[in-house]
């Protein structure tokens, strides 16, 4: 899995953070979105589609190796 | 694909909106709202000055239009669904809540890091021993006693004037103020007079961050009133913003919540006799999912044309969102008027709106009502409503859902 974040888009409401801490964080600076694993291990594959659909921005864009 | 644009058969057939909920169920949404769900995806509603808009209830639809940059949440625009009238000095609302991209994302963009998840997470200490105090304090005081007064507005006040730096001293002012400007029924007169009060007030104290900058929130907007990327004016906007929209629903919350709780005793018992994290985590999701207190409704004015569920929604037509039904619709969460604080998956409701207006203070929200929803009940296990259902006053005219009062006794 290849996880995709568009800073732009991001309003920085924390579900990302919320849902897969290891993976997303926000920023000190200005608490928008900061990808800390792009290619998070299998185990964080839930969370990370589960963030993705929360996410009110839609600033979370997923691509999968398998497809 | 159909045009929705066709006019109703019958136009006296298209209800008024904002519904009325029924009798004897004050944590319900209006029937008429559950009717119209089932109707289809999009209907008709027509507002207190007769325009008529499209009404989208279900969950999957509201998350699409509410999403959508194609729609605008601008209330000056013609024809935006306004569900009170405009103040009549024509100004808009609060901040960016009514400012559309880029204006809104410039805007958001500054206050937004004091929100984070972390940064919130490090005032939970704090919060903490905000309400062990106010709970200590209520329970040395007189019983009966209005849990609103006592609890449910301090709580919330106190966390939001220590963020922003405003002084809590003045709290008579600030919430008396704040209650006039988001009661629908209050004429836009006075409605207009008490947010000018309160732009004032926010420009003296930003007169005053910026003479003697402290450490919060305020003081973080005066150093970019300075540094020319913001007018004063427009940093005391977004202190009101924030000021109303911190203390105002998250009280609501908190009584609102126990007033069901109260009323769903086993529910209640699983919190007073749990110290489970988790537990309280979830009941907080499934409260804001069931009550959805910002019960007028998400409403924006499309852009473009929208396809929603095969329909066609014109650009500049109207559209009303409330959320309330949302998160009852049982496509989206199964037997969705049970509450049940142990629901997996509650956290995706749209209590908090969806989109690029997505709450921003969310993180606090959740945190201040895990506090209380934590240990409130487990502090006060013998906590009771000290009136009949029937005479408790609830807030059907405000803009946030909840009680005027709530009078418990322990
Ligand atoms: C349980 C408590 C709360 C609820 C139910 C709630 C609900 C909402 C909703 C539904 C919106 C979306 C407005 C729209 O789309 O038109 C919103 C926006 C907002 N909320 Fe909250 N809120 C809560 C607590 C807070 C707190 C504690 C703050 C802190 C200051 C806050 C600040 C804001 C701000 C600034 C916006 C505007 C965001 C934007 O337009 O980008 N809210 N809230």
């Amino acid at each position: 899995m290849k996880i995709i974040v568009d800073r732009d888009k991001c309003v920085g409401s924390g579900q990302c953070v919320m849902t897969a801490e290891g993976v997303f964080d926000q920023s000190e600076e200005d608490g928008i979105v900061e990808l800390l694993d792009p290619e998070p291990p299998a185990e964080a594959a839930a969370d990370v589609r589960l963030a993705a659909s929360l996410c009110p921005a839609m600033a979370i864009r997923i691509e999968d190796a398998a497809q | 694909m159909t045009t929705a644009s066709e006019p109703a058969a019958d136009p006296a057939a298209v209800p008024h909106y904002p519904m009325e909920r029924a009798a004897g169920c004050p944590f319900d949404p209006p029937p008429g709202l559950r009717e119209r769900q089932r109707k289809g995806p999009l209907t008709r509603v027509r507002l207190w000055d007769g325009s008529t808009h499209w009404l989208v209830t279900r969950y999957a639809d509201q998350r699409a239009v509410m999403s959508d940059p194609r729609v605008s949440a601008d209330v000056r625009r013609p024809g935006f669904p306004n569900v009170a009238p405009l103040p009549p000095d024509g100004a808009s609302g609060l901040s960016f809540v009514t400012m559309d991209d880029p204006e809104h994302r410039r805007l958001r963009r500054m206050v937004t890091a004091p929100f984070a998840i972390r940064r919130v997470r490090a005032m939970r200490p704090a919060i903490q021993e905000i309400v062990d105090g106010l709970i200590d304090d209520m329970l040395a005081g007189p019983k009966p006693t209005d849990l609103v007064e006592a609890f449910a507005l301090p709580v919330p006040s106190l966390v939001i004037c220590r963020l922003l730096g405003v002084p809590y001293d003045d709290h008579d002012f600030f919430q008396a103020n704040s209650k006039t400007l988001i009661r629908r029924s209050i004429a836009p007169e006075r409605r207009a007079e008490a947010r000018r009060a309160l732009l004032d007030y926010l420009d003296g104290l930003m007169a005053d961050k910026l003479a003697r900058p402290g450490d919060d929130l305020l003081s973080g907007l005066g150093e970019r009133v300075k540094a020319g990327e913001l007018t004063r004016t427009e940093a005391a906007r977004m202190g009101v913003l924030l000021l109303v929209a911190g203390h105002e629903t998250t009280a609501n919350m908190i009584a609102l919540g126990t007033l069901a709780l109260l009323r769903h005793p086993d529910q209640l018992a699983l919190l007073r006799e749990s110290d489970d994290p988790a537990l309280v985590e979830s009941a907080v999701e499934e409260l804001l999912r069931y009550l959805t207190i910002t019960h007028v409704g998400r409403r924006r004015i499309a852009l473009a044309d929208l396809e929603i569920g095969g329909q066609v929604i014109r650009a500049g037509e109207g559209i009303v969102l409330p959320n309330d039904i949302a998160n009852r619709d049982p496509d989206a969460f199964p037997e969705p008027d049970r509450l049940d604080l142990r629901r997996g998956d509650a956290r995706r409701h749209v209590a908090f709106g969806f989109g690029v207006h997505q709450c921003l203070g969310q993180p606090l929200a959740r945190i201040e009502l895990q506090v209380v929803y934590g240990i409130l009940y487990r502090r006060v296990p013998t906590l009771a409503l000290a009136a009949d259902l029937e005479d408790i006053p609830f807030k059907h005219d405000g803009a946030v859902y909840g009680v005027y009062e709530l009078p418990v006794t322990w």
